[in-house]
């Protein structure tokens, strides 16, 4: 990744992300959107915006309307609309390349799981486990979400504009999580990095064992899980927030700046192998 | 991992027999070892159905002599049936080994819980023999094989009725036979049914309790701990709601259960939120399901859908 500017640290570090100071062989950033150069997966598509197919999914199975993505994509298409997904499993899952992709319906499980790139909407809701392990890109929900969503999420922005399910963002490691609606029980479950922010209620346990991230709530919280403190909102994330909300057409019930932030007490083991000067003390 | 699902017609009746054929079949991945229906017809005046098998499927292999006992299983059982005073106004065979019963109590018999134990037990003392249901409305159907072969084989499509829950089941804690399969009914009480995804942990602290209190377990599955606990909990005076709210706080481990009476259907999530369930609520129909794409074979068109929370009780009338 590019060299930070002394500058732009501090911002950064405002933001509370870490991860983009940080150079460990397990912390670094391996993508960028900016950077045109993260997109040469081997055997990437080079694909053109404006030619668009749609796929009729009716009558097909999930690895049959991942394939079709592919194949279409193998022959320019940028832009690829699924009809009828019905709430199968797996569907648009595993694709590595800028593509603008919009499903006209519901996903099952593991929807738009292991992506890096794409640009999803999803007219529908999602089941469990939505976007897992997404390392770039966005995925917008019009309705609702499923239980796991985001989990170990890795970078890119995963918005759901009505309510999400339990352990919502559970092992995220970058990017950022927004829900709309409510979120259920254990939502930022060993978080470690990137943020979530719930425009409204937060279930109980919230960002229990969190060792690093931030999460932002606009509702209640039915309770904080174990080593999950109150933070206090900077300008740069008031600033970023506002932006970020504004980028989907959400906007906080009563302000940004009076979201509740929740960051870790930092009482647990913390793993974070470049502060070893922290683990010497632990140790 | 077990799949489980629901649906109840809200003022109305449907082919419920097709209909949960097809919400299971979609479910089959979760669980290929046995499936079952409860569901709940069009009650025929004062008459009960009576669901039993006298046999396990895997019985069939073990021999000719199991035919004759099977033969000899069932008239004791309609021996006894008459010597309660209880005709026998309805007989089919659903297979070699489970059959459906339509019974008339004598008219000055209320059915109460006490007089259908009393029979129940009378009947499940014949070696072999099984209830699997015995109400006014609820019949239960559960057999090894998928949503379909099971349908197919006890002629379940183009069965009316109002409401419905059924179960496809992974063997986890207990054996590949009918005994352990879902759902179960909640002994000795007319038409109250359960199915259950997940694993309770505070299984046998419960089972000792129920039993010294004088409820039987026919299986080792703690999925029917739930149906007994259930009706435990009504027969002291709980409605159906309250049971299941106490169910949660008192039952430990990671579940999702549904259950079913005459006349509505009930969901209850553990405080976790561990065990998946979608739910699609209109005023006419509601269907739920461990997965959407479930609900989607009866309901194709774009609805919206959600997830219940965690400890979150929800019952539905007819």
């Amino acid at each position: 990744m590019a060299e930070l500017s002394p500058a732009d640290r501090h911002k950064s570090h405002d933001l509370g992300l870490h991860a983009e100071q940080l150079s460990g062989r397990t912390q670094q950033v391996f993508f960028s959107p900016e950077e045109g150069d993260n997109y040469t997966y081997p055997e990437g598509f080079d694909v053109d915006f404006t030619k668009k197919a749609e796929i009729d999914a009716a009558e097909m199975d999930g690895p049959q309307v991942n394939l079709r993505i592919r194949e279409l994509m193998g022959e320019g298409y940028g832009h690829i609309v699924v009809k009828n997904p019905l709430a199968k499993h797996s569907l648009g899952v595993g694709i590595l390349n800028r593509l603008k992709l919009d499903f006209e319906g519901s996903l099952g499980y593991f929807g738009c799981g292991l992506i890096d790139g794409p640009n999803v909407h999803i007219q529908g809701r999602v089941g469990w486990s939505c976007a897992e392990n997404m390392m770039a890109g966005v995925v917008v929900i019009e309705k609702n979400a499923g239980s796991t969503f985001g989990a170990a999420l890795r970078g890119g922005d995963l918005v759901c504009k009505g309510d999400v399910g339990s352990r919502t963002g559970i092992d995220m490691k970058g990017g950022t999580i927004i829900v709309g609606g409510r979120a259920g029980a254990f939502t930022g479950f060993m978080m470690q990095r990137g943020r979530i922010v719930i425009l409204g209620d937060a279930g109980i346990n919230l960002g229990d064992s969190l060792y690093d991230g931030t999460i932002f709530v606009g509702g209640t919280i039915a309770s904080l899980g174990v080593d999950a403190v109150p933070g206090e909102i900077t300008d740069v994330e008031a600033g970023w927030l506002e932006k970020k909300l504004a980028t989907y057409g959400l906007k906080a019930p009563r302000g940004v700046e009076n979201l509740t932030k929740i960051v870790a007490g930092k009482q647990l083991w913390n793993y974070d192998n470049l502060e070893p000067s922290e683990k010497k003390i632990a140790l | 991992m077990c799949g489980i699902a629901g649906l109840i017609h809200r003022g109305s009746s449907g082919d419920i027999g097709a209909e949960m054929t097809t919400m299971l079949q979609a479910l089959k991945h979760r669980g290929p070892d046995s499936t079952g229906f409860a569901i709940y017809g069009l009650p025929a005046g004062s008459d009960h159905v009576m669901r039993f098998k006298v046999a396990e499927q895997e019985d069939l292999a073990s021999g000719f002599e199991i035919h004759g006992q099977i033969r000899e299983r069932k008239a004791e059982v309609e021996s006894r049936i008459r010597s309660m005073d209880v005709e026998i106004v309805g007989e089919e065979e659903a297979t070699q080994y489970a059959f459906r019963y339509r019974l008339r109590f004598p008219a000055d018999d209320d059915g109460g819980q006490a007089r259908i134990k009393r029979f129940a037990d009378y009947i499940e003392d014949v070696e072999g023999a099984e209830i699997l249901s015995l109400g006014r409305a609820l019949e239960l159907i559960k057999d090894l094989g998928d949503a379909g072969v099971v349908s197919t084989q006890y002629g379940l499509a183009g069965f009316q009725g109002t409401h419905a829950i059924g179960h496809t089941r992974m063997a986890t804690e207990s054996d590949v036979d009918i005994r352990s399969a879902h759902p179960y009914w909640a002994y000795p009480f007319n038409d109250i049914s359960v199915v259950h995804n997940g694993q309770l942990t505070n299984y046998w602290k419960f089972r000792r309790a129920l039993e010294h209190r004088g409820h039987r377990f026919m299986s080792n599955c703690d999925s029917e701990l739930i149906a007994v606990y259930l009706a435990d909990r009504i027969e002291r005076g709980d409605v159906l709601q309250d049971a299941m709210e106490r169910s949660v706080s008192e039952l430990d481990g990671v579940f999702t259960y549904l259950v079913a009476t005459a006349d509505s259907l009930g969901m209850a999530k553990d405080t976790m939120a561990a065990k998946p369930m979608v739910l699609y609520e209109a005023e006419d129909f509601v269907g739920l399901a461990s997965e959407e794409v479930a609900i989607r074979g009866v309901m194709p068109d774009e609805i919206d859908t959600w997830d219940p929370y965690e400890g979150e009780v929800k019952v539905w009338q007819n």
